[in-house]
């Protein structure tokens, strides 16, 4: 019978007076051609159930293109069928380990209110445990107070460096640019109405106050607070969080509390540095605009702002700081051995900052325009 | 007799199969060095197809260089390195994809992508082909997970769930996924305990038993190169200092031979082969 089939196996399935002859390439490197697939399970199914089959001994079978004679078989072996040593093995492979495949996917019509639970019951899940992060720091922090000397000075000036040196050039640029457009744009307005002197109450004042807190917190939490929640995350899937808590190291106090205050002294600080760079750049296009001079700028600029605006805008600094660090560990503790969570988590966290630091700001202009300062 | 094959360019030296002396891998010459420090001088190995080939050495003795070598990734200064007949910087663009089609790889830790569950992770290689169609991927994905004794309740965990046991037999499932001629094995009972090391043997020695695909491996562990291994190739002094059976190398005279297969781990390794010999044989290669 065999030899019979030896002039034509190069079709993989061919019909003989009702024998059904499989031949060729079964393989996956064959099978992987677009459509072959399809092709050759349409030519298995127009077989008939209980035909008579033979498998060609040189047949090139491996176990994907058994599976698609195997499923056409219906899980059995034809009677009847002659099969080499190598492919019996193969097909008592199959058949030990045919287990049916689980249906996994089960439609829910009510997802997007289970979906919105879940989201709601997330945020409060979130909102607590930063609350008791919080807490948490607090007591780090007083038993930092109790004995100084024990406290992670390396760390707070390892992340002082690292959160504020490192961040001048970029908070200057980006403060110069900021204070060069918003001086141009402004300027041609009071120019329309005589008003050029103007600019110095409305640079001083918008900057110093608004401006300088929240173009440093922006930068500050892209920069700083996604390296902290990565470089957390990264101790997490290396578990070094756990070698720390079995030897006993405080998490608290060695990665949360250094973090946190290097953010609350280093923020002010920026502020005032974004401050200086956007007031020197509204300075010169205003030089330029409107022909102020540099020094009657900076003689009419402590009059025109106030100390007032100064401190508010360096109490917003230090909140700032205080809030990127602390949504950073956050999140960076909450990230699970795994890559995508650490994607997902770094792009959390800063989202979590930026959003926060606006409501943070909207909440203190509540508050200030109720004290009427 | 013989059976024409018009299949891809890939499959045809399939057809030549049926040698059991055919070399698979040819390593000629090849001479590595970082810097001035040199690995590998002049160094000569043959792969036979279907075989189980154990690569021993000391630390640092170039094992996962060699390794590196002969899946590519990296380029050797002098030598060459024939992978199924073709020298291997030969392999580019498509080739290179149709290679790694017939090859797996079982990574020391696994290597699983830890963003996808074990599912995804078995299905990647499938779906990289681009067309299987997914019913086929399913079953052939269950298939794979089931040979490796896992359940489909398994298939939706994720790898940071694992165990270091189920790791490998995830990772084992992924590098059988396509079904390949050519199965790379790195440590592959390293941070197993022995009865999951001896499991996870008596898994490999099955299937390589019914698929018939041909092992490269590199270990450290005598037990598991007593059990699995059909040849054994012993790297030092920078080359292949003795290429046979483990009984065969085992008469060779160096240091490294003598501390590595006669040292109390050794012996104990080999007693205990002796003791139980009648479940592991040294292989009698039903061919």
């Amino acid at each position: 019978m065999v030899s019979v089939n030896q002039s034509q196996t190069n079709a993989p399935l061919s019909e003989q007076s009702g024998v059904w002859h499989i031949a060729g390439d079964w393989n996956v490197q064959t099978l992987a051609r677009p459509g072959e697939v399809a092709r050759r399970q349409r030519q298995l199914q127009a077989a008939p159930d209980g035909a008579k089959w033979v498998l060609d001994p040189e047949t090139h079978l491996d176990s994907i293109g058994a599976q698609l004679l195997w499923k056409r078989w219906k899980r059995q072996l034809p009677e009847g069928l002659d099969l080499t040593a190598s492919q019996v093995k193969l097909f008592d492979l199959l058949a030990t380990a045919s287990a049916e495949p689980s249906s996994t996917a089960t439609s829910d019509s009510l997802g997007w209110l289970r979906r919105l639970g879940e989201g709601l019951w997330l945020g409060m899940q979130h909102g607590r445990e930063l609350l008791i992060l919080l807490g948490n720091l607090l007591l780090d922090f007083f038993r930092f107070l109790a004995q100084p000397l024990r406290g992670p000075w390396k760390e707070i000036s390892a992340q002082v460096f690292r959160a504020g040196a490192q961040a001048l050039g970029i908070t200057a640029l980006v403060g110069f640019l900021i204070g060069v457009v918003i001086s141009y744009l402004s300027a041609q307005q009071l120019a329309l109405f005589g008003a050029g002197q103007f600019i110095v109450k409305l640079l001083g004042v918008s900057i110093v106050r608004e401006l300088g807190p929240i173009l440093a917190a922006i930068l500050v939490a892209g920069r700083s607070g996604s390296a902290i929640t990565a470089q957390i995350g990264v101790m997490r899937v290396t578990q070094e969080l756990d070698a720390m808590d079995v030897m006993g190291i405080s998490r608290g106090q060695r990665l949360i509390l250094p973090r946190v205050i290097a953010l609350a002294i280093v923020m002010p600080l920026l502020v005032l540095w974004t401050d200086a760079m956007a007031l020197v750049g509204g300075m010169v296009a205003a030089h330029y605009e409107l022909g102020l001079e540099f020094m009657w700028f900076l003689q009419e600029l402590p009059r025109a702002v106030g100390l007032t605006n100064y401190w508010i805008g360096l109490i917003k600094g230090f909140t700032f700081g205080v809030w990127i660090a602390l949504v950073a560990c956050h999140f960076g503790l909450r990230i699970e051995p795994n890559t995508e969570s650490l994607g997902r988590g770094t792009t959390t966290s800063v989202v979590t900052a930026i959003t926060g630091v606006i409501l943070i700001d909207a909440i203190y202009a509540v508050i200030f325009s109720q004290m009427d300062i | 007799m013989s059976a024409p094959n018009q299949a891809s360019p890939a499959s045809s030296s399939l057809s030549t199969s049926s040698s059991p002396q055919e070399a698979v891998i040819v390593v000629k010459n090849l001479t590595t060095a970082f810097g001035t420090h040199v690995v590998h001088d002049q160094l000569n190995m043959v792969v036979k197809r279907g075989e189980i080939l154990a690569v021993v050495g000391g630390s640092g003795s170039g094992k996962t260089t060699l390794l590196q070598h002969i899946l590519g990734l990296r380029v050797a200064t002098h030598g060459t390195i024939d992978v199924f007949g073709e020298p291997i910087q030969s392999y580019q663009g498509k080739r290179r994809i149709a290679l790694t089609r017939r090859w797996g790889m079982l990574f020391q830790s696994g290597a699983l992508f830890s963003a996808l569950p074990v599912y995804d992770n078995v299905a990647l290689p499938l779906r990289e082909v681009r067309t299987l169609p997914e019913s086929l991927i399913r079953e052939v994905v269950m298939m794979r997970l089931a040979w490796v004794g896992l359940t489909p309740k398994d298939a939706a965990l994720m790898p940071s769930d694992l165990s270091g046991g189920m790791i490998k037999r995830v990772a084992l499932a992924r590098a059988l996924s396509l079904d390949p001629e050519l199965l790379f094995l790195d440590e592959p009972t390293a941070g197993l305990d022995p009865q999951r090391s001896d499991e996870f043997v008596a898994l490999i020695k099955a299937l390589h038993d019914q698929l018939g695909f041909t092992v490269v491996m590199v270990t450290h562990d005598l037990d598991t190169i007593r059990d699995l291994a059909t040849r054994v190739a012993v790297l030092a002094d920078k080359k292949v200092l003795a290429e046979g059976t483990i009984e065969e190398v085992m008469t060779v005279t160096h240091p490294f031979i003598e501390s590595f297969f006669h040292g109390q781990r050794g012996a104990r390794a080999l007693a205990r082969a002796d003791s139980h010999s009648t479940g592991i044989e040294p292989t009698p290669k039903a061919k």
